[in-house]
């Protein structure tokens, strides 16, 4: 087959497109921020997720250690068992505290890990103990109604 | 009697769509053979593909300018101006880049293909393709519509790859929007697979309609100066519709969920 100058001409459509696609998925994307480095998992137990998502952050002193790989509710105990894919270069101890978190007044939600001082580390498959749950806003706002309707019960 | 006019009519559409089902199954098949035959579809890569790249680029440039200026606007209001690269980037990618490039192809090179195959049907050139026992649907037809599916897909990535840059281009240098802040929620909010990966099957999709709808109405013009551009007319109509109908199923199944 020979080739034909019509061929450059299609082959550089074909490439722009190509690089068109790229740049979306790199610049726009979020396809540098997928670590192609090894994970470890880790689960945690919460009462209340708010309004957690799968693939959501998961923070340690504001950098991205991780992202939360499942979520499912455990008829047992009714609590939420959320599993995190941490990255295998951090390490955290076993005593360390998960917490879910919002960035921003009406971010999204991550998960937040305050290291502990225990020796021992987090190995795969482990839980954490200590968690707290998503501060849910109509809760916050209903404790605070109970509160004030006391303060008025006491003054008069 | 208007009952039997009307029971005709039902009919003629059942008919239509039997056989426009028939004979997209066929094009289908035959665009996949004619892939082994990559010159004629390389010829019309250039001339559907090549051409449609400068309206292509310059709408896409456009289209994020106004995008640009109109997200800041409202984004400001709430003070979030910095969001303005992730509005920019996800309606592109999930919407505008695969809409409006489907548009504009249908009407630059969807007519165009219609007009070509009306015409050689006009001028009884594809009945002398059949008299010397070629396949007019293979030969014509066939390579027309690969060449229109593979095209389509590459013209809206450039669509919406431009139109970002059109409004990095007003949100950053023209407003003066922070450009890490542009760019980090673009990349903090758009997900490669759902986002993207979804607006390039949308662009696929859209491809496969404005080939089929070009080469079909085309084939089935009447054998007429009146045909011809009565069918050129059908082309566009028809494909604009069945664009944003069908996005509008796409986008409900997409992401109708969340």
């Amino acid at each position: 087959m020979t080739r034909r100058p019509i061929d450059l001409l299609v082959g550089t459509f074909v490439l722009l497109g190509l690089a068109a696609l790229l740049f979306l998925a790199l610049k726009a994307g979020n396809m540098s921020s997928f670590s192609l480095s090894a994970t470890y998992d880790a689960r945690a137990r919460f009462d209340n997720i708010g309004g957690l998502k799968v693939r959501a952050p998961v923070k340690s002193a504001g950098v991205v250690v991780g992202r939360v790989a499942a979520i499912v509710f455990d008829d047992k105990t009714y609590q939420a068992i959320v599993t995190m894919a941490l990255d295998e270069r951090y390490r955290f101890p076993k005593d360390t505290s998960a917490k879910i978190l919002t960035s921003g007044l009406l971010g999204e939600q991550y998960i937040g890990l305050e290291a502990g001082g225990d020796a021992a580390m987090l190995a795969a498959g482990d839980t954490i103990k200590m968690t707290q749950s998503a501060v849910v806003l109509e809760n916050l706002i209903s404790q605070f109604l109970f509160s004030k309707a006391a303060d008025g019960d006491k003054k008069p | 009697m208007p009952i039997e006019r009307l029971g005709a009519r039902v009919r003629s559409y059942v008919d239509l769509a039997g056989y426009g089902a028939r004979f997209f199954a066929r094009l289908c098949w035959l665009g996949v053979a004619s892939l082994r035959r990559p010159r004629l579809v390389v010829d019309q890569i250039h001339f559907i593909g090549n051409y449609s790249l400068s309206i292509i680029v310059v709408s896409g440039m456009f289209v994020g300018f106004v995008l640009g200026l109109q997200g800041y606007y409202t984004l400001q209001r709430y003070g979030s101006a910095e969001a303005l690269g992730l509005l920019v980037a996800l309606s592109l990618v999930r919407e505008l880049g695969p809409v409006v490039s489907a548009l504009l192809f249908a009407g630059r090179a969807g007519t165009s293909l219609t007009a070509e195959i009306g015409l050689m049907k006009a001028g009884e050139q594809l009945s002398a393709m059949e008299m010397m026992a070629v396949d007019p649907l293979a030969r014509v037809l066939a390579p027309r519509f690969a060449a229109a599916v593979l095209a389509m897909p590459i013209l809206a990535a450039v669509f919406s790859a431009v139109g970002v840059l059109g409004g990095w281009l007003v949100g950053v240098q023209l407003i003066g929007v922070d450009t890490g802040a542009f760019w980090s929620q673009m990349q903090a909010g758009v997900d490669v697979f759902k986002d993207l990966g979804n607006g390039v099957i949308k662009s696929v999709v859209f491809g496969f309609i404005c080939a089929f709808v070009a080469v079909f109405v085309g084939y089935e013009a009447k054998a007429t100066p009146e045909g011809v551009s009565h069918a050129t007319t059908t082309t566009v109509v028809a494909s604009s519709l069945a664009v944003l109908g069908f996005d509008f199923i796409l986008t409900a199944l997409m992401f109708g969920s969340d």
